[in-house]
């Protein structure tokens, strides 16, 4: 697909999800605008991952975003969602590209594990810290627009539509990145990492850029959920949190971004109705959903309707002695 | 002095028990090489089975010392119904698959698991005191130190060298030591791998449930406790260089002096501090104190 073709489709599927918000119930429309501003967060796992590695610790960052716009509103007094959204956006990415170059250097479990180390530190950190309402975490009031406060239905519909087209256009970049040469040399490094850096290309500089990336869109995801959820709290940059994003990444395969938000809106749907029915399992269910979904649709969602030409399988290279020996 | 002593003794005890739990998450991980997020569920079902197996001990006239039978059994019989379970029943169908999805599919399983040990066991704390008295005190310069503890540390030294003696005296830990280092050449040469990774995975499962069996008369048994678990022991295992005995041991004796140090003497730090000593460690040697750099393939 073109850059002009993939533009087009995006705008029109941003237009015709935000026509369709003006059709939707209000608690779903809520569950959308979570679907969306997680699902984002999850592109950028995505991101990391098409380089081989796994981040558990995006909660950090979505964490970052997230209090970034809380403390923004309780401390600087700015209350419109656009600018709060910029300022989540930004202390996130700062904080990527301050961490990004001094974990670059990991592979595998390694970096999986610095990562979560790093979420939880700013775990343990947030739930001691009274001035930012430790524990509990905090409430903020209803942002506005262009000095209107959003309030009720309508507030709801406009933070909806703010969320479908931020997260949108972020995923369009994503995937235009994801084509450019820039972006092809993180798959070149998932197929051998070593020839990569014989060929003059830093193969930590490009893991850099990626979680700066990742981390980009981990802070707008948290700044767009503290601004519909009006509430932030440490649990944000639990490790479970981040388990949660990690999963969708699974769920929905390297292969296509908008797989991440179908995924994302299957676990909010599934979430919330195992919360009415069964509330003491849930999370069984969680996990029964995984394991199904790692055993039968081993690449994802996503490859129910997208089957690239000559894309790969993001199963992982491994001989098929190895398999056979594994057996 | 005194401080320095008690942060010391509090780091060495709560090192003790960590150390077992972990050595059983850097065995499995050695062997099957999957890091086992549901480990920590795995000693909380340790310590559930053991709040029961004593409460109905003392229930049918063995009270006292055969408190220490009692939690003994408890983690013998969860390893043997959960061992094979969870081995053959789920872990064996994802062999081969990378690293990072068999760390999502033990996450599955500690999502399963927490709601499971709830189901059984429901959301009310469980306690089982009366063991933790059976050793007395222990007056050690001018403190006092309940018995118990140094029984886990000892317990934790028991532990650590009998897996150490089995793997590397034996005739079957040789086996599972080449398994170790080259599954493929070990099944070629006629090694039933997958007895190997049942032993394995099975063992792995006791010390979990051991670790959490000796620790249910110290604390309320209640849900959350295997999240912690799992927090710290991954801690001590990545200082210690996966897969290593001797790395567990020293990563659990790093992480006990962290956080003792930390709760006497900054208490807002007691998390914080373990993961600043793993990221301390990572940054200097890569791959944890005790595992040579793997070379590269090309």
């Amino acid at each position: 697909m073109t850059r002009k073709n993939l533009t087009l489709l995006a705008v029109a599927a941003i237009a015709a999800l935000a026509l369709l918000g003006l059709a939707l119930p209000r608690w779903l429309l809520f569950l959308c605008t979570m679907a969306a501003s997680h699902g984002i967060v999850s592109v950028g796992i995505l991101l990391i991952m098409r380089g081989g590695l796994v981040s558990f610790g995006q909660g950090m960052v979505f964490a970052i975003g997230g209090y970034a716009v809380a403390l923004s509103v309780t401390h600087l007094g700015i209350s419109d969602v656009v600018v709060l959204m910029l300022i989540g956006t930004i202390a996130a990415t700062i904080a990527g590209a301050a961490v990004g170059p001094l974990i670059a250097r990991y592979s595998g479990i390694f970096f999986g594990m610095l990562t979560l180390a790093l979420s939880m530190v700013l775990y343990g950190i947030l739930i001691k810290s009274t001035a930012m309402g430790g524990s509990d975490g905090f409430n903020i009031p209803r942002g506005t627009l262009l000095g209107m406060r959003l309030e009720g239905g309508t507030g709801d519909y406009i933070l909806y539509v703010l969320t479908i087209v931020s997260t949108g256009l972020a995923s369009l970049a994503v995937a235009i990145h994801t084509r450019s040469a820039r972006g092809l040399v993180t798959q070149a490094v998932l197929g051998n990492s070593l020839r990569v850096e014989y060929l003059g290309v830093s193969v930590q500089s490009v893991m850099a850029m990626n979680f700066t990336l990742a981390a980009a869109l981990g802070g707008l995801g948290g700044a767009l959920t503290v601004l519909a959820l009006g509430h932030i709290e440490p649990t944000f940059s639990y490790w479970t949190q981040s388990g949660e994003f990690v999963f969708v990444a699974i769920l929905a395969g390297a292969q296509s971004v908008v797989a991440v938000f179908v995924a994302s809106l299957a676990l909010e749907l599934v979430r919330s109705f195992s919360n009415l029915y069964f509330p003491n399992t849930w999370q069984m269910a969680l996990g029964l959903f995984l394991l199904a979904i790692i055993l039968f649709l081993p690449a994802g969602i996503g490859s129910l309707w997208s089957r690239r030409a000559g894309g790969k399988s993001p199963e992982p290279k491994i001989s098929a002695s190895e398999r056979e020996a594994a057996r | 002095m005194q401080l320095a002593l008690t942060i010391l003794m509090d780091g060495l005890i709560y090192a003790s028990w960590l150390f077992v739990v972990a050595l059983g998450l850097t065995l499995i991980f050695g062997v099957l090489k999957i890091l086992n997020i549901a480990h920590g569920s795995l000693y909380a079902v340790g310590a559930y089975m053991a709040a029961n197996a004593v409460t109905f001990f003392a229930a049918w006239g063995f009270g006292g010392w055969y408190a220490l039978l009692a939690m003994l059994l408890a983690a013998a019989v969860t390893a043997l119904l959960l061992g094979p379970l969870l081995e053959r029943g789920l872990l064996r169908l994802f062999y081969g698959r990378d690293e990072v999805i068999l760390l999502l599919v033990t996450y599955a399983l500690f999502l399963i698991l927490e709601d499971a040990v709830k189901l059984i066991w429901g959301v009310n704390p469980y306690y089982v005191t009366e063991p933790y008295q059976l050793f007395g005190n222990v007056a050690f310069e001018s403190m006092f130190y309940v018995g118990y503890d140094f029984a886990l540390i000892g317990l934790a030294i028991v532990c650590g060298l009998i897996v150490w003696f089995g793997l590397n005296r034996t005739v079957f830990g040789k086996i599972v030591l080449a398994v170790i280092f080259n599954r493929e050449m070990s099944a070629s040469m006629g090694v039933n791998v997958d007895r190997v990774h049942l032993a394995a995975f099975t063992v792995g499962v006791f010390l979990a449930a051991i670790g959490g069996a000796f620790t249910a008369p110290m604390i309320s048994v209640q849900p959350g406790i295997s999240v912690s678990v799992i927090i710290v022991s991954f801690a001590v295992i990545i200082i210690g260089g996966l897969g290593s005995i001797e790395g567990a041991a020293i990563g659990a004796v790093v992480v006990g002096l962290a956080r003792a140090a930390a709760v006497h003497l900054f208490p807002e730090a007691e998390l914080f501090s373990i993961y600043l000593v793993m990221a301390a460690v990572l940054v200097f040697r890569p791959e944890g104190l005790f595992q040579r750099a793997a070379a590269r393939k090309i």
